[in-house]
């Protein structure tokens, strides 16, 4: 599998980590409801089709993707910086 | 000459003789020999015994199907069992070993399995062996019981268990083309690819490039195929745009055209060539591929189908052609398909003697008629072996007169003598790698084998992958596929000329003929066509079922040879066809692959090593060295004549008494800075650090989001917006990893800047009564009083010259400071540190005392923050801020979490004065017999040279309610059973007054 990072182009599987579901969205900081955050922590889709994940390139810029990925074919739709705001990056 | 080598033909050098040994007993080959061509050649029949029932057994195939012949190979008195005879190319010394017999091969007591054979089918052990309801043996434990006695009755070679010296390495390589299989399409298109341009690569799992042509005796182009094959190897290999891999199976076809490949560098040679590696695993990122894979023979299912001297058609071919070994005296033909006797011929040709052609087929073609009559016999055609005779090899078969459409067996049986039986049921492509790829194989009618699914975007087949067995289909598929990997058009150029007349080798549908005995299919895990049926009637139809049922394909072969007969036979069973019944898919790998080759550098000398600036210093200073991740750490200081025990209680010691000094640059150490980076870690932490002074300090927790305690260390606050963070040396990749996440995903809005640092400092601490007594003498340009440097507290200087940054924290208790400074001023640091506390007797300690220290302490490491236990479970609840949300905050207090009753952090101490081993469960009762009801663990242990007893930490049930109360330490892997109080963790100097000293 290839992913290709907007920092350093199309780079092996071996250089990323994968990071978890991006689809998730944390609850507010003090949020004390525990269900809640039980989702976000447990809960997780197990789509077959394209799937929102978070993949680091840790053996590259470091930088934490987001990666829409075919959890039937591997095939890997879009990625971009999870964190856009830094890098002023859009998608790659 | 050996008897059996023709004095002419094939691709050995008559020339050059090999002597190498098999059960002891030596014996001569020649150059181009594999183990089995040459033990064939000096009429070596029984070579193993079978895995179930210890029958003799004999080579069957020539090449990496091979189910039988399996030998272990005796090499730098390591053992590797389980190798094919047909995949090891001789050399001078080879040692070889048949397996799955005792005392000897030719008389094996396991034989005594055979009596029982009806007995044994398929579930036979887990169906007998199942135990009583009740009892100490009650249901599987019976088994488990019975378990050893089997393993040892049932089996492949034996492993060993003495570490492989040999060294292996990885690789990456891209390419534009890779052709998977060297044989004739494969070399067309690789040829093809090249002169389009493009970077090449040719892997052939065999010694040489060619495949069939080498020992096919056609010709190509006008000349012997051999010939021609050759030429085009060398005009590629000449090529800078072609790597050729000889030797390299391709194992695996994963996502995105990555392949994983085996290369064998060393196997063959006497003695791994100097700075190579005995194996190389290749992943090749292709950006496209051609699958010339080829096709295997498969076997026809009979009574007595595995008698040594029983072998596929084609190999006997194979042995003749490449080897100029025949493989008999007198040797009947057994096929349903044409190809046989193109076998048949080839080997008469070759000089070997065709004493019949059976064919379950009434009627034959013409080309098959006349290749019948240039092997010199006329086909005994509407016929089926029906029996074998013979003891541990062939003497004979019988034929008896068979309906190739209803499978029935009428009139009189008569028998052939013979010495060697070659069959053929036809053939099945290598589809393997497409199969890996994600297409469904399908299946076809006429070749009666499950071709190739439609190509993928990225690769094609060519040859008898496709199905076409024929050599004139291989040039031109080849040459298509290779175009097509260029990105080009299909050629109209003409193609080399071929001489083999075509011939048809689309088999009758014949997979099984029913007669008295056992008639295997899978003939390396004794699967037999009846032990299909029984599965069949038990209910295990599917072939998922079947197979894990009968075990059948699960062997180290795969299956290459069973498979598709087991299916038909399963098909038949159910009286459904045999797409209906289905296929399994094809996994990674294709073919055994060795696991150091998939370690590769990460084991042994290439692994890599992470060494502190000090660490040359620590070695010449007597350090014992042991490893903590990649990291070298000293474990103890060693004088001579000193134990483990006793030089880190004197370490110890030596540090509560005056002051001692050890290496904690591998320590994680990650910069923080950016406005937010305080807000940061107050989100991080479980305790505030937006209120920590400059210049100071402070003790931080972190906690995953589900509660649990992740990580602990100390982080400094060096300037407004900047902070030096340690983290336990274990952690420091996943803190970093975890900071990373949480800024780029939770809170990409805070302006923090990580950076990893921890090879960028040195550092020290020293500790001790006398530390600052040893700082006062070497450190310039600041107080290190308690004024200037309080508890916690960090001040900037100078040693020696180099600048250096002190931090007053402990570890040990003790009054202690860290010395940072710049990586390349470690070594000198330390020496002015060693020798400002010469006066003192400054101590340098290991692991071992570091260890010690903080048990004594009580202070928590990765042992207790162990993935398991919360804040509350250690005692550090003091360090949940209240004043604001952190990581984790949200969860840790579930009903669960928050449980009194959890196995919580105590001290023990050994009653008995006898050391306390590390995951001990303790126990309220019982003996070294009874292990009675656990309610913790130790995570700990040390002699504790300030208590003067054998004391360690543990987690516990209910934690501090059980300080003061006795129970047990039960360790019955180490026979220890013995009485310990439970007390506080804190065992030493509770209150801290020597380090606030």
């Amino acid at each position: 599998m290839l992913i290709s990072c907007p920092h350093c182009g199309p780079r092996d599987l071996a250089e990323f980590s994968y990071q978890g579901d991006a689809t998730r969205t944390r609850p507010d900081p003090a949020s004390t409801d525990t269900q809640a955050w039980h989702d976000y922590v447990y809960a997780r889709p197990n789509p077959a089709g394209p799937h929102r994940e978070f993949w680091q390139h840790a053996g590259g810029c470091r930088a934490h993707l987001l990666v829409v990925r075919d959890t039937l074919t591997h095939e890997i739709h879009s990625t971009a910086l999870a964190r856009p705001s830094r890098a002023g990056g859009e998608t790659a | 000459m050996s008897p059996r080598r023709s004095a002419s033909g094939g691709s050995i050098d008559r020339l050059r003789t090999i002597r190498f040994t098999f059960d002891g007993e030596a014996y001569a080959g020649h150059a181009g020999d594999t183990l089995a061509s040459a033990l064939l050649a000096n009429g070596v029949r029984l070579v193993g015994r079978s895995f179930k029932y210890h029958r003799p057994r004999g080579v069957f195939t020539a090449g990496i199907d091979e189910p039988n012949a399996l030998v272990t190979i005796l090499r730098d008195n390591v053992r590797e069992p389980n190798i094919p005879a047909t995949r090891i190319e001789i050399y001078d010394g080879l040692r070889a070993e048949s397996q799955n017999r005792f005392p000897s091969l030719a008389f094996d007591l396991g034989a005594v399995n055979r009596l029982g054979g009806r007995m044994l089918g398929a579930g036979f052990y887990y169906k007998t062996f199942m135990g009583p309801a009740v009892g100490p043996l009650r249901s599987t434990r019976f088994w488990m019981f019975c378990e050893r006695f089997i393993r040892r009755a049932a089996g492949l070679g034996r492993a060993d268990h003495a570490p492989d010296p040999s060294r292996y390495e990885r690789m990456n390589a891209f390419c534009d083309v890779l052709v998977v299989g060297g044989g004739i399409s494969g070399l067309m298109a690789a040829e093809a690819a090249a002169r389009a341009g493009k970077r090449v690569i040719l892997a052939e799992q065999e010694p040489e490039t060619g495949g069939f042509a080498l020992w096919s005796g056609e010709t190509i182009a006008g000349k012997p195929a051999a010939d021609w094959a050759r030429t085009m190897t060398e005009k590629l290999a000449a090529l800078d745009n072609v790597r050729i891999l000889p030797r390299t199976t391709v194992w695996g076809h994963y996502d995105g055209n990555t392949l994983a490949a085996l290369e064998r560098i060393g196997d063959h040679l006497p003695k791994t060539p100097k700075g190579h590696p005995r194996h190389r695993h290749w992943t090749i990122r292709a950006g496209a591929v051609v699958l010339a894979t080829g096709a295997l023979e498969r076997p026809i299912a009979f009574p007595g189908n595995d008698r040594p001297g029983v072998m596929l058609a084609g190999a006997v071919r194979r042995y003749a052609g490449e080897f100029g070994v025949l493989c008999g005296d007198r040797t009947v033909f057994f096929t349903n398909n044409d190809s046989a006797y193109q076998a048949a011929s080839a080997l008469k040709r070759a000089g070997g003697h065709v004493a019949a052609i059976v064919d379950v087929r009434r009627t034959i073609s013409e080309a098959a008629a006349a290749l019948a009559a240039e092997a010199g016999v006329v086909p005994l055609t509407g016929q089926a072996i029906v029996e074998t005779r013979g003891g541990r090899q062939v003497t004979g078969i019988v034929v008896q007169p068979f309906d190739a459409a209803t499978g029935a067996l009428s009139g009189d049986a008569r028998p052939v003598e013979c010495d060697c039986l070659a069959v053929s049921g036809g053939f099945q492509p290598v589809i393997h790698l497409a199969s890996q790829a994600g297409a469904k194989a399908e299946w076809d009618e006429t070749m009666q084998a499950f071709l190739p699914p439609a190509p993928g975007q990225h690769w094609r087949g060519a040859g008898s992958f496709l199905g076409d067995m024929t050599t004139a289909g291989a040039l031109e598929t080849g040459r298509d596929a290779g175009l097509w990997a260029s990105g080009k058009k299909p050629s109209r150029a003409k193609l080399p000329e071929t001489g083999a007349p075509p011939i048809d080798i689309a088999p009758a549908p014949v997979f099984e003929i029913r007669g008295k005995g056992k008639a295997f299919v899978d003939l390396q895990h004794d699967v037999t066509a009846d032990d299909v049926r029984l599965a069949h009637r038990e209910g295990f139809v599917s072939v998922e079922h079947l197979k894990r049922y009968t075990t059948l394909g699960m062997a180290t072969d795969q299956g290459k040879t069973s498979n598709v007969p087991g299916l038909a036979i399963m098909a038949e069973a159910r009286g459904i066809s045999i797409p209906e019944a289905g296929t399994t898919r094809f996994r990674p790998p294709y073919a055994p692959v060795s696991i150091g080759a998939l370690a590769a550098e990460r084991y042994g000398d290439l692994k890599p090593d992470r060494l502190t600036p000090m660490h040359d210093w620590h070695v010449e200073h007597g350090a014992r060295m042991m490893e903590a991740g990649l990291w070298h750490r000293p474990m103890i200081y060693g004088a001579p004549g000193e134990t483990v025990e006793q030089a880190y209680i004197r370490e110890a010691g030596a540090v509560r008494r005056s002051v001692g000094i050890v290496d904690v640059s591998t320590l994680g150490k990650i910069a923080v800075k950016g406005p937010d980076a305080a807000e940061f870690l107050d989100r991080v932490y479980t305790n505030m650090f937006s209120t920590l002074p400059v210049g100071r300090a402070r003790y931080g927790l972190m906690l995953r989001e589900d509660g649990i305690a992740f990580d602990d260390g100390t982080t400094w606050r060096l300037g407004e917006n900047d902070f030096l963070m340690t983290t336990t040396t274990a952690n420091a990749g996943p803190v970093m990893q975890h900071l990373e996440y949480v800024l780029d995903v939770v809170w990409p809005d805070l302006r923090v800047h990580l950076t990893s640092v921890t090879d960028q400092w040195a550092s020290a601490a020293i500790a001790g009564p006398d530390a600052r007594k040893v700082l006062e003498k070497c450190v310039a340009g600041t107080m290190v009083d308690n004024e200037a440097l309080p508890f916690m507290g960090i001040v900037r200087g100078t040693v020696e010259g180099a600048p250096v940054m002190i931090c007053r924290l402990s570890f040990s208790g003790e009054l202690a400071y860290e010395v940072y400074c710049g990586a390349g001023h470690g070594l000198h640091i330390w020496e002015a540190l060693m020798d400002a506390g010469e006066p003192f007797g400054i101590t340098p300690y290991g692991m071992e005392a570091l260890g010690t220290l903080r048990i004594e302490k009580g202070h928590v490491t990765g042992a207790e923050i162990d993935g398991r236990t919360t804040a509350r479970d250690l005692y550090l609840d003091w360090m949940l801020s209240k004043k604001k949300p952190f990581i984790g905050s949200g969860l840790m207090d579930r009903p669960g979490l928050i449980d009194r009753n959890r196995i919580r952090l105590v001290g023990v101490i050994s009653l008995d004065g006898q050391p306390l081993g590390g995951g001990a469960h303790i126990v309220e009762g019982g003996s070294l017999d009874d292990l009675g009801q656990s309610i913790g663990h130790i995570t700990a242990f040390c002699y504790s040279p300030a208590l003067a007893k054998y004391i360690g930490l543990a987690l516990v049930k209910g934690g501090k309610a059980r300080h003061g109360t006795r129970a047990f330490v039960s360790d019955p892997l180490r026979k220890r059973f013995g009485p310990v109080e439970l007390v506080s963790h804190h065992f030493f100097d509770p209150d801290g007054r020597r380090m606030h000293g």
